[in-house]
């Protein structure tokens, strides 16, 4: 059986290629430090998506694998440094990692993976903030609040490697990122894989057929942990400290949120929804602090209005490539409007949240602000009452091209129905 | 003694402020099957509209009115926002109210800022109550006691005594049955998550002045009310009555006790200058500990008894 189509086959190979040469484009150690955060996060997002997407299980507490994984890693590459643990390559550390989230998730996954649904995501709160105490009460593993801090630098490995400049962490992440994703792909399209989607459709039916939807949850959920534990191992191995915030609530939420915005349907939507989230977050959180707001608002209305995430979007409307270019074309303009629209109605939002920030954040009276590149005072009337309107506009646009863009759309996907049955 | 019985008294009045807020998330995941995230969220917006509102007018307007905002701004949540995702099934909900707990949380931080806000206890309630035993109890505690008795009270009687009780009660466990009979489900659906959601806003009126009004209020208190309806059974008052009191109960005396797990270890043969993960468990102490035993208390309750105490069915 062939696993990759040629189209497929050049394209991995086109991304390898890419990403070996990303560096030599890109002069500053931001970005460097930024794409090396991409990579653990896109392998966390694919582990995380391992549950959520091909096995139905929305955890809230993954990010436990991950820091736990983290903090094994850190003691390991502590302890191989004193001479305690026998010596182990860095480069083959994310293994170190990956084992331990393997370990946690046999022994969590075993007891949490009897029930799918909403008692799973409960017992995966549970078992967060559970972790989340202890990580105050054993000091000896978790050392309280000021973490573990560890240093990667260890010894010269072959090739005169030492892990110390930045570019060679983006190597090996860019290493185990290509590996995991390959084999993760892989996995799904084995009959483990499909049998995971069986069991998240419909899983009576599964066990009618002889399989026990335990056992295939509880090796998905080790899998997945394997991977998590993995992503977490780079980023102990990339930031050299893990603390107690990489186990907790939040990192859990920041991976949930990156995987269903990208896409929790197709293979491709959590690392679209973990580059996006990733370069967003690094480079909209100087710029303004309502960030995390912003980022909870695109999570909500995504459960709302695009279930599918962006690859879901984007997926409902590869069929249209079908069409010529001229059916194409008569898409643009209600499209458009509908952009315009939104543009507008995020302009007055965005307005009215950046004035607010900006009002109980500062102590100065008649303190200006710039929003949009226009000067302006928060005490005074017109803003406020520019960016409501704004947003009033914009909304009662939206009402009228929406409804227009949807009919668009259907026009042309019957279009497609049609040819196809020809 | 007195520390005994004081540690039990603050213990029933935690529990009855985590009843206030697990009834009426019982009601709502047991009728809709809506683990509703962010029930918290509504507690800690109740604390904070009672903060704005006792700083302009007074705090006994904010006792009224702020729960009555409260409630309000839950039933337009359900209608807009969890009802057209409703469709999606379970899982689209519970991610629905996951990511609103985040807006909720960030909008109070952008509102009020990220420091506590000073709500502070009425002047009026600001007085000792009773001494007893050289220790005094403060009146505006005997307040929040007798008013989530009150709650309590009018609540049992509301679902058991009335019409709209009975319809809610059969919309608990047979939802198609009592649409077929006529009764407008999503509309009960919406008014059971606004009163859910004011009750949680009582609960924060009375309750911020006491834990502390702050933007991180709502995660601390959250899982714990879902251990709350977990433990005591779905869609069971009584349970999650008992099981708020258990929690609150436990929890209080083990912090004022703070005893130490050492005769434990001793008795094994563990002494305490040992090395390790061992030195960590021989200098635990109840108060320690407290914060874990309501999620283990969850995670066993999950595995293996599901339906909870008092619970008809299973989680």
């Amino acid at each position: 059986m062939k696993i990759l189509s040629n189209k497929k086959t050049v394209g991995s190979l086109a991304v390898i290629a890419l990403l070996c040469l990303l560096p030599l484009a890109v002069n500053s150690g931001f970005a460097l430090t930024v794409m090396i955060q991409c990579g653990v996060a896109i392998i966390f997002a694919l582990a995380f998506n391992m549950l959520l997407g091909q096995g139905g299980m929305l955890s809230f507490g993954h990010a436990i694998y991950f820091g736990l994984a983290g903090y094994v890693t850190a003691h390991v590459m502590n302890g191989m440094s004193n001479g305690d643990v026998p010596y182990i390559p860095i480069s083959l550390i994310p293994l170190v990692g990956g084992f331990a989230g393997l370990f946690f998730g046999i022994l969590i996954g075993f007891v949490s993976t009897r029930r799918a649904g909403t008692p799973f995501a409960m017992i995966s709160l549970g078992f967060a903030e559970l972790v989340t105490a202890l990580t105050l009460i054993i000091v000896f593993f978790f050392n309280g609040e000021e973490g573990v801090q560890t240093d990667r630098w260890v010894r010269e490995e072959l090739f005169g490697i030492t892990y110390g400049p930045d570019i060679e962490v983006y190597y090996l992440v860019a290493f185990w990122c290509v590996v995991s994703v390959a084999i993760m792909y892989a996995i799904t399209r084995t009959p483990f894989g499909r049998i995971c989607n069986a069991v998240r459709d419909n899983p009576e039916r599964v066990q009618f057929i002889g399989y026990s939807t335990h056992r295939v949850r509880w090796l998905a959920f080790s899998l997945s942990s394997f991977f998590s534990g993995l992503a977490g191992a780079l980023h102990a191995v990339n930031v050299e400290h893990v603390g107690f915030e990489t186990v907790g609530l939040a990192q859990s939420a920041v991976i949930l949120i990156m995987v269903y915005i990208g896409g929790t349907g197709a293979f491709l939507g959590p690392i679209l929804g973990a580059i996006l989230v990733t370069l967003l977050t690094s480079y909209l959180s100087d710029i303004t602090p309502a960030w995390y707001l912003y980022l909870g608002a695109i999570f909500v209305s995504m459960v709302m209005f695009a279930p599918g995430g962006l690859a879901g979007l984007i997926a409902m409307h590869a069929p249209i490539r079908q069409l010529g270019s001229r059916c194409q074309l008569s898409m643009i303009p209600s499209y458009s409007l509908a952009f315009c629209t939104s543009l507008i109605t995020l302009a007055g939002g965005v307005g009215i949240i950046e004035m607010l920030y900006f009002h109980s954040t500062t102590a100065v009276r008649d303190a200006t602000m710039t929003l949009y590149g226009i000067n302006l005072s928060v005490s005074s009337f017109w803003p406020w009452l520019a960016c409501f309107a704004l947003l009033c506009l914009g909304y009662y646009g939206c009402t009228k091209t929406y409804p227009r863009m949807v009919v668009t759309y259907n026009e042309n996907i019957n279009l497609v129905r049609e040819r196809m049955f020809q | 003694m007195e520390v005994f019985v004081f540690s039990l008294f603050n213990g029933i009045l935690y529990g009855m402020l985590l009843f206030l807020l697990a009834s009426g998330l019982t009601l709502i995941f047991s009728m809709m099957g809506v683990l509703n995230f962010a029930h918290a969220s509504f507690f800690m917006l109740g604390a904070y509209f009672a903060y704005q509102i006792s700083d302009g007018i007074g705090f006994w307007p904010g006792l009224i009115f702020a729960p009555l905002l409260v409630g309000i701004f839950g039933a337009i949540i359900e209608r807009y926002g969890l009802r057209p995702v409703h469709r999606f099934g379970h899982v689209a909900e519970l991610l629905f109210t996951f990511g609103l707990a985040f807006v909720i949380e960030e909008i109070v931080q952008m509102i009020w800022g990220k420091v506590p806000v000073p709500y502070d206890v009425p002047a009026s309630l600001n007085v000792t109550a009773f001494v007893w035993q050289g220790l005094d109890y403060s009146a505006y505690r005997l307040f929040m006691l007798l008013i989530s008795i009150a709650i309590f009270v009018a609540l049992f009687f509301g679902l058991t005594r009335t019409r709209i009780g009975l319809i809610i009660r059969a919309a608990l466990t047979h939802p198609n049955m009592v649409s077929s009979l006529g009764h407008d489900v999503p509309k009960i659906f919406m008014w059971t998550f606004g009163v859910g959601c004011a009750l949680a806003g009582v609960a924060g009126v009375i309750g911020g002045n006491v834990l502390g009004t702050e933007p991180g209020m709502a995660i601390q208190l959250g899982p714990i009310v879902f251990v709350v309806i977990v433990v005591g059974g779905l869609g069971s008052l009584g349970g999650a009555l008992i099981a708020s009191l258990l929690i609150g109960v436990l929890n209080n005396l083990a912090i004022s006790y703070d005893l130490s797990l050492y005769p434990i270890f001793s008795a094994f043969g563990i002494e305490r200058d040992v090395d390790g993960i061992l030195s960590d468990l021989v200098n635990l102490t109840t108060g320690g500990i407290a914060p874990l035993v309501p999620y283990l208390l969850l995670v066993l309750m999950l595995i293996f008894r599901p339906r909870g105490l008092f619970g008809m069915r299973d989680v």
